[in-house]
């Protein structure tokens, strides 16, 4: 190693940048600036992804989670934070509550993190027993439509290509279709006064605007 | 770069360099791209509203007006309003910006002249392109004011809309590309304009069209500028704004209108490949040597750079002469007429791609294939995919 491990340095960064930005999430009491934290957070954790080498993966984090997920959220936010809605105050019961559940979740992350062979260091007779290990690698290739787990076509046969992308793309369009239909069910059945709390906010921009910082 | 640089330097060195120098040169182009597409935004406008323009400002043509315009907005005092949420206000032109250049990352200017070359170069550009409205939202939010508010939800809404059929576009390309890497997609479109992917098909031609619409929609332009409209929102989300957060916006703005420019060209228009093979008439391919293969590529980068001010200059002119849409009319345009032909054009290029493999023409080259002795074909090799 004679050159500064930039890798490691990037690395870094975007880790800190990461874990302060959700520290941040956390800590903070204003909504849009929770919101707009998450997203540096998650923006970071992109940036781990492309310094991974996993370039797709990054760019699908970028596009899926904070190009549509966090700007829906920031927009809802934006729309509902106004005056006492904008500050949130966490009671000690929350603080507790969080604490066990992050924290068990903790637990279970840096136990399964550090009973991968491949992460530790490495030890004698490790790359061996790594590939018997079953790992979730068959049921997302069969997803994308692979089966690993079944023969690649036998002498002359076809290969076995069916894999479970027909039903995962069926089920995801008729989630759509579910959306669509929700949508416009919610529409029709709206009357006058009955139902106008349940309205959708971008439809009535009302005179209340949010005022930050008062 | 780095390795060519570790024979002279120290390799700790040679890296540093080659990332400073990838950097300098990206946004050279970006700021450079701004300050004269602000020139040329004045001078087209003008003479669209038969003016003159800036006529005194460096000599003829008024060629110095954005200097003088960068001077006036750096001396402007930075206003920032009492309501204001300061720290979100302070962070937006960053954003937007930052989001802007980022998609300069991944854009070819040539074969093989870009700063990464990713595999998934396209799924990065619509992914970093569509994080500069965060700046436009949280400038909106912070602005405290209920005009720049307005602008933000509008712009959040017209973002969140069009990036649907602006996907469904892009992938028809990348579809009879079979790849989502920029520089191999420009590299198949080598030769006369008839291998342009945007002369691949009837469908890819309608698909372009439906891709400029979104994606002068997606930059925030007129007649799609709602989150700006001057005539009703006094200037929207950029109300509060003065000085030099205000021209930072700007600046994302024109370097995120290349940008795409520059996608649309690579995607439709053969990228640095120009209507006629005149790199290969002239002999300076690859094949021909290292500094004849440079001067070619030196010729695609400029056949390029004049595509993307095409398409700029393209949509000045939407803009000066063209009103702006009502917000209804703009959804409108993107749900009900944008997606729904997209998706009919995706479907038309994947059957006319399925069906006729060669082309119309007989002898056609099957598409997809990357022609010999780019230096896509090395890199693809080496990358996979």
């Amino acid at each position: 190693m004679d050159a500064v491990c930039w890798h490691s340095v990037f690395f870094l960064l975007f880790a800190l940048a990461a874990c302060g930005f959700a520290l941040a999430v956390v800590v903070s009491t204003n909504v849009v600036r929770m919101a707009f934290s998450l997203v540096l957070s998650l923006g970071a954790v992109a940036g781990l992804f492309f310094l991974a080498g996993a370039d797709l993966l990054g760019g699908v984090q970028l596009l899926v989670y904070l190009g549509g997920t966090m700007l829906l959220l920031v927009f809802g936010v934006m729309l509902t934070a106004r005056g006492k809605a904008a500050e949130m105050k966490t009671t000690p019961g929350w603080w507790l509550l969080a604490l066990v559940v992050g924290g068990s979740l903790l637990a279970v992350l840096w136990q399964a993190a550090f009973s991968v062979d491949a992460w530790s260091t490495p030890s004698a007779g490790a790359t061996q027993s790594q590939a018997a290990r079953p790992t979730a690698a068959p049921i997302g290739l069969a997803l994308l439509g692979v089966r690993v787990d079944q023969p690649l076509g036998e002498e002359g046969g076809e290969p076995v290509l069916s894999g479970y992308l027909l039903a995962f793309e069926i089920v995801s369009v008729h989630l759509l279709v579910v959306l669509v239909g929700a949508a416009y069910l919610a529409r029709a059945q709206r009357r006058p006064g009955t139902t106008a709390s349940e309205e959708t906010a971008p439809r009535t921009p009302n005179s209340q605007l949010p005022t930050p910082n008062s | 770069m780095a390795e060519y640089l570790t024979q002279y330097a120290d390799p700790r060195l040679a890296n540093v360099i080659a990332a400073l120098v990838h950097c300098g040169l990206l946004l050279a182009v970006a700021v450079g791209a701004a300050a004269f597409f602000n020139w040329l935004e004045r001078k087209v406008s003008a003479r669209t509203q038969d003016r003159l323009g800036p006529t005194r400002v460096g000599g003829r043509f008024g060629w110095l007006q954005s200097l003088a315009d960068g001077i006036k907005l750096l001396a402007k005092e930075d206003v920032i309003p009492a309501g204001a949420d300061s720290p979100l206000f302070r962070l937006a032109p960053y954003v937007s910006f930052s989001a802007a250049f980022c998609a300069y990352i991944a854009l070819p200017f040539a074969d093989g002249w870009v700063a990464r070359h990713l595999n998934v170069a396209v799924l990065f550009i619509l992914a970093v392109a569509g994080l500069e409205v965060f700046g436009v939202i949280l400038a909106g939010y912070a602005s405290g004011s209920k005009w720049s508010l307005f602008g933000a939800m509008r712009e959040a809404a017209q973002v969140v809309s069009y990036k649907i059929p602006l996907a469904l576009c892009v992938v028809v390309p990348v579809m009879i590309a079979g790849t989502m890497d920029l520089v191999a997609i420009g590299n198949m479109q080598r030769g006369w304009l008839t291998n342009w992917f945007l002369f691949h098909d009837p469908f890819t031609f309608v698909t372009f069209l439906v891709f400029l619409t979104c994606v002068v929609a997606g930059v925030n332009r007129s007649s799609f500028d709602l989150a700006e409209a001057e005539s009703e929102l006094a200037a929207g989300f950029l109300s509060e704004y003065s000085g030099f957060r205000w021209a930072l916006f700007f600046m994302a703005e024109r370097a995120s209108m290349v940008a795409v420019s520059g996608l649309a060209a690579i995607l439709f228009l053969g990228g640095w490949n120009g209507p006629l093979p005149v790199a290969t008439w002239l002999h300076l391919v690859p094949e021909s040597g290292l500094l004849a293969g440079w001067l070619g590529n030196l010729l695609g980068a400029g056949n390029f750079l004049f595509k993307c001010l095409v398409g700029v200059v393209f949509m000045m002119w939407l803009r000066w002469t063209l009103p702006r849409l009502r917000i209804d009319q703009v959804m409108t345009t993107c749900l009900k007429y944008c997606v729904p032909l997209a998706a009919a054009m995706l479907l038309g290029a994947m059957l006319w791609t399925y069906a006729l493999p060669g082309g119309l023409l007989p002898g056609g080259r099957p598409i997809g294939e990357v022609p010999e002795g780019s230096a896509a074909v090395a890199a693809s090799e080496r990358g996979g995919r």
